[in-house]
């Protein structure tokens, strides 16, 4: 069945059919649309490519890339796919090399992505080889177009796509900002494959709501409450979202009071080692959670002291990895760095806060499986115009999401409510 | 000192025995007071990387995990089965074992699933009679995590 305008219930997205999780068809037209268009990817971090030579492999949607410094100092992105016969050039995901060969036919191409060379090109004593009018030239691996905050490079593919700085807008290039404001060290990686659509963990991301009612600890410990000052920050165009906290906003008796209809503990019990959740504050400001879901599938992380980056690479309609680059800053004090590999028990596949997610996406995944014409609901902090919230109870940037992934998607109704 | 080879087979027994039965008071009982837990993605390891996905580095952070499993984590119903190898002595004082390991899970309906291969590498020391784990580095192999790691390995 093709999939229309006609698909939502209602204008201003807060009601999604279940169809747009499940059907192969949207998955493919999601891979051309969304991650080969107007879209800007977070592909990896400069600091992980210091030197001339340094690539790493990384995903646009399923797109397999490599990005690399050349001889000059100058980054290059480009598909990973060989423009002969279509085969990964770089096998490996990370490592220096002068060169990229293809151990197919070892077409070979430089750091740019040019083709330099391709093997028995005139043939063996003049007979078979290339007919001497083969262009060159023509024959690259396709490039992408590259921009950066701080350490951070984004990628796009489409070439009419606006520029980073217009597609992020200002609020989110001050958090991304924020985060890169002193130069960054990789601590570490952690990958999770969750069986469900990537596009459930895409809300999940935006969704304040859920946090302290999934991730009981976060109340139980004292990390993080719904009754702490906080809201939800957006782009001009609520493609993206800024879920944001400050630390020791509420108190103790206003939250147990608030949390009396949940059936979850907020009695507070105590960790014996509490630095697990201790804030140190390290900017002029007092936030201590900050999750920045960039469209479509890169997501900014600080969770009191831990500090990552996911990207999202779906892998088929049915499953996704969350790919999760752990960060502190390059000039940490030893001390710092311990700090911050404990709290790195806070989020990823083990995450204290997070583990749920894997689990929470799958059940939703599972269930609305048989029931493609039913749908979610989504109207905590109000359905309507979307806007953002001072406040935590809410899942409007989700309705934000829906908003933009209609429009790339050409499914957005006549008289959408944005 | 030289240790009983069969002391580390029967600690290894009991290490993935009482995971198995979901005893975790019981499997803490098999670490030293003063003790460290890591489960650290091979592709982190080798890289000299230190970040781990468990990142105990003290007993009370590890009963702190423990806690948390117990009062405040969510995670998928499963039941979990180890199938740890022959341990391999790397240093005759300490000593210093590894041995591989396998984790399958089960869910509700009977499906099972190979969750994790790796290895241990497994500082050992001797409390009165007793063998126990100092220093335990879980170097997980599967580091592309099914679903979500909540019960230990």
């Amino acid at each position: 069945m093709m999939v229309t305008d006609k698909i939502w219930p209602t204008l201003d997205y807060s009601r999604v059919p279940y169809r747009l999780y499940h059907d192969a068809e949207i998955y493919e037209r999601e891979q051309r649309r969304i991650f080969e268009g107007p879209v800007w990817n977070y592909l990896g971090l400069d600091a992980e490519i210091p030197n001339p030579g340094d690539f790493r492999a990384t995903y646009l949607g399923e797109i397999p890339v490599v990005f690399n410094r050349d001889q000059s100092g100058v980054v290059h992105a480009f598909v990973n796919r060989c423009a002969h016969r279509g085969a990964l050039v770089r096998r490996e995901l990370a490592g220096n090399a002068r060169e990229h060969i293809c151990i197919y036919h070892q077409w070979c191409y430089g750091l740019d992505g040019r083709l330099t060379a391709i093997p028995f090109r005139r043939g063996i004593r003049g007979k078979g080889g290339l007919d001497p009018s083969f262009d060159m030239g023509a024959h690259r691996l396709r490039p992408l177009r590259l921009d950066t905050i701080g350490s951070a490079i984004f990628g796009t593919l489409a070439e009419d796509a606006e520029p980073l700085e217009d597609f992020l807008g200002p609020p989110i290039i001050a958090q991304i900002g924020r985060l890169f404001a002193r130069p960054v060290q990789v601590l570490g990686y952690n990958r999770q494959r969750i069986r469900a659509n990537w596009k459930l963990y895409a809300e999940n991301t935006r969704d304040n709501y859920h946090a302290s009612l999934l991730h009981e600890f976060l109340l139980t410990f004292g990390l993080d409450r719904s009754t702490q000052k906080g809201g939800v920050t957006m782009d001009g165009r609520h493609r993206h979202n800024i879920t944001w906290a400050e630390a020791d906003s509420d108190t103790a008796d206003f939250a147990y009071e608030a949390y009396s209809d949940a059936h979850i503990r907020n009695d507070y019990l105590s960790l014996q080692q509490p630095d697990l959740v201790a804030f140190r504050r390290e900017r002029n400001d007092n936030l201590n959670l900050v999750v920045t879901s960039v469209f479509p599938s890169s997501v900014f992380v600080q969770i009191s002291n831990s500090l990552a980056i996911r990207q999202i690479r779906p892998r088929g309609v049915d499953e996704f990895e969350v790919f999760q680059t752990m960060l502190g800053y390059a000039h940490d004090a030893p001390d710092m760095i311990d700090h911050r590999l404990r709290q790195a028990n806070l989020v990823g596949p083990a995450g204290l806060v997070s583990m749920e997610d894997g689990e929470a996406i799958e059940i939703a995944h599972r269930a609305t499986k048989p029931a493609p014409d039913r749908t979610s609901v989504i109207e905590l902090g109000g359905a309507g115009v979307i806007s953002d919230r001072d406040y935590r109870v809410t899942d409007v940037p989700l309705r934000g999401f829906w908003s933009y992934y209609a429009e790339l998607l050409g499914i957005e109704p006549a008289g959408a409510v944005r | 000192m030289t240790v009983d080879h069969a002391l580390i087979c029967n600690l290894l027994a009991e290490y993935g025995a009482l995971l198995d039965a979901a005893e975790y008071d019981k499997w803490l009982g098999l670490f030293a007071d003063a003790c460290r837990y890591v489960i650290v993605p091979r592709e982190n390891h080798d890289r000299g990387l230190s970040a781990g996905l468990i990142y105990c580095d003290n007993r009370a952070m590890l009963e702190d995990r423990i806690m948390a499993l117990r009062e405040a984590n969510k995670y998928n119903i499963h039941t979990d089965r180890h199938v740890i190898g022959l341990p391999r002595l790397i240093i005759a004082d300490g000593p210093l074992i590894e041995a591989p390991f396998m984790v399958y899970q089960t869910d509700q309906e009977g499906a099972t699933q190979l969750f994790a291969t790796g290895l241990y590498r497994d500082r050992l020391e001797l409390v009165g009679h007793d063998l126990k784990i100092r220093d335990k580095l879980v170097l997980l192999d599967t580091f592309a995590v099914p679903t979500l790691l909540a019960t230990p390995l």
